[in-house]
């Protein structure tokens, strides 16, 4: 018996999210004494496949089958079901990333296996935690089924590398031409820049910045850090940035190590997309700002005084070490 | 085109949340509930507005209590021309999935077009859920949608970016914000609403999955360590050497 871990390769890497998945699911399997194998679907390198190993995954079955570069929810629901059954698994993990998020409530229909969506950490006492009213609480799940699903919020966890090394193996899942539903016409990716639900720090800003032309203290602030940049829906709404970056109720949900907010009033539809960062810093001129309330560090300034200053000590921060 | 679009009933976002019963149940005095925003703003607005390019009809379905008449209501003054209420309490998302499946496989429906998730429980569930049980294609975080000759045009959400993909009708859209402009229902949607069709069917007995054990609140609120503006080289130490932010 095992836990099985879906894992996804973007541009021949392991995804980030699905490398903690992975993690999860190995820690999953040493808690249970089972084994931790992974299931990849489409073209990848033997040698990307194997490092799996370093986060504690014994076997990966592999459909290198170019039918599976694309995501295609039935198709893949399928094929991971048949790994499934392949692997004896009785713990499905997978990230509850963009394409997680379809496949996962698909897959517990088909397993008949109830599944608990966006778990921020390991289970504890069968229990599985996830936040809900949009970060405002958390509930423990049980699940009820003996096969078990879950997916896992990015930046939950971060994975422990070790020596391992997985073993590949060929799997052919049964599945035909006809259960590929969706045609893929094309891809518009932004490039170079991180993507925002995978950034680890991530600067943001506000209507306290005036307009548009008053961002190049903050990209300079993520160029410095290697941080992506978000935004508040109010300026996304003016068009100062664009929509793809705002975060909150109706935008993104992130879960960034480090989240600094400037002149964000952290109205509670924006919170609800970043209150999980593990650290929140918030520079706003007015000391009543609600923001204040959920930050762990904070300037009571100025952004236009605080940026620059606030740049320069990263500088001269990172030039030190 | 006959599409349905399947509505959930959420606390508004500015709601007060507590829990009873020894952290087990959720407090819903004085609490207003309102059409889940997902479902209202983009899900059923783009249907309403496939509807009125090409024709059809655009039916709601709500698994939920006699106390939910008000956002049917409000879905129809925007511009549904039916309702189906399922009799029964959604705390399940497999067994809401059922229900709304149960529902649409004899229905013939185009398009099924649910919301991403719910804001209460931001499960993200019940739209793939319908897809599997009724065997169909799915494709979720949609922001744009467009059909012609039985086939859809879809531009889906990928992480750093977005993705076009065409679909063969019919199949299960799971919407996101950009895929319509929210609208408010008119005095005429208002008053025709009253006398739309509103039909109450008993829940088809069907397992839950999954339970919720108990819930919990953040920590007291946290403690913001205040940096004079004047010493922000001292903030960034802190989150340096403190907060090992960076
Ligand atoms: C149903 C619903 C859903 C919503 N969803 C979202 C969502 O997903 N995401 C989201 O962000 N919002 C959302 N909103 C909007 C949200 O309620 C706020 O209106 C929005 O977040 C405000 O954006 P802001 O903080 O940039 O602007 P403001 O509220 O105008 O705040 C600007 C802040 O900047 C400060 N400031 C001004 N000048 C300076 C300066 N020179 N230096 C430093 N600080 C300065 C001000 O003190 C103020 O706190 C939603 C609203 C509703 C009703
Ligand atoms: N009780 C319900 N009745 C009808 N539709 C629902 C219900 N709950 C959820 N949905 C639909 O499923 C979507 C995703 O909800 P969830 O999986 O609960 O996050 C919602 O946006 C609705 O379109």
């Amino acid at each position: 018996m095992s836990v099985l871990t879906f894992v996804e390769i973007n541009e021949g890497k392991i995804k980030k999210a699905s490398l903690e998945a992975a993690y999860y699911g190995s820690k999953t399997a040493e808690a249970n004494g089972l084994a931790s194998v992974a299931v990849v679907l489409g073209e990848a390198g033997a040698e990307e496949l194997a490092s799996l190993g370093q986060v504690g995954v014994s076997k990966v079955l592999h459909a290198s089958d170019a039918r599976f570069n694309h995501f295609d929810s039935k198709a893949y629901t399928k094929a991971v079901a048949e790994a499934v059954n392949a692997a004896a698994a009785t713990y499905v993990v997978l990230s509850f990333n963009n394409n997680g998020k379809l496949l996962a409530p698909r897959l517990s229909v088909r397993l008949k296996a109830g599944y608990v969506p966006g778990a921020v950490e390991l289970p504890a006492n069968g229990l599985f935690k996830k936040n809900v009213f949009s970060g405002k609480a958390s509930a423990q799940y049980q699940i009820n089924t003996e096969k078990k699903i879950v997916a896992v919020n990015p930046n939950s966890l971060s994975p422990v590398k070790g020596a391992g090394t997985a073993i590949v193996e060929a799997f052919a899942p049964a599945v035909s031409d006809a259960d590929f539903s969706t045609v893929v016409k094309g891809q518009d990716k932004i490039t170079g820049t991180i993507p925002l639900t995978e950034a680890d720090l991530v600067v943001s800003a506000g209507r306290g910045l005036k307009g548009p032309e008053n961002w190049g203290m903050i990209e300079e602030l993520a160029g410095l850090l290697g941080a992506a940049t978000a935004c508040s829906r109010a300026v996304a709404d003016v068009d100062w940035r664009p929509h793809h970056e705002h975060v909150g109720q109706t935008g993104l949900t992130i879960r960034p190590n480090l989240y600094i907010a400037v002149g964000i009033s952290g109205a509670i539809q924006h919170l609800a997309g970043v209150n999980s960062s593990k650290v929140i810093v918030v520079i706003n001129t007015d000391p009543e700002a609600p923001f204040f309330k959920a930050a762990d560090y904070g300037i009571v300034g100025d952004a236009f005084e605080v940026m620059p200053k606030f740049n320069a000590a990263v500088r001269k921060l990172k030039a030190a070490n | 085109m006959k599409i349905l679009v399947p509505i959930a009933k959420v606390p508004d976002t500015t709601s007060k949340i507590a829990f009873a019963e020894n952290n087990t149940k959720f407090v819903t005095d004085g609490v207003t509930f309102i059409m889940n925003p997902t479902d209202e703003w983009y899900a059923l607005v783009r249907a309403c507005e496939l509807k009125e390019q090409q024709g059809g009809e655009v039916v709601v379905i709500h698994v939920g209590g006699a106390d939910s008449e008000q956002i049917i209501r409000k879905a129809l003054a925007i511009g549904a021309d039916k309702a189906v209420r399922v009799d029964a309490d959604p705390t399940d998302a497999y067994f809401v999935a059922a229900q709304i499946a149960n529902h649409a496989k004899t229905e013939n429906y185009d398009l099924i077009i649910a919301g991403k998730e719910t804001i209460d429980y931001n499960s993200f569930q019940v739209g793939g859920m319908v897809a599997e049980f009724l065997d169909l294609p799915c494709v979720a975080l949609v922001q744009k949608l467009d059909v012609a000759n039985g086939v859809a045009t879809l531009k889906r959400e990928i992480e750093g970016g977005t993705e076009t993909v065409e679909v063969k009708l019919p199949m299960v859209v799971c919407a996101q914000k950009e895929l319509a402009e929210a609208r408010i229902p008119n005095m005429k949607g208002i008053m025709g609403a009253r006398t739309k069709p509103l039909a109450v069917v008993a829940a088809t007995a069907d397992d839950k999955l999954t339970t919720i054990a108990s819930y919990a609140l953040p920590d007291k609120a946290k403690q913001v360590k205040l940096v004079d503006k004047d010493n922000v080289e001292e903030l960034v130490r802190l989150l340096h050497e403190e907060a090992k932010a960076f």
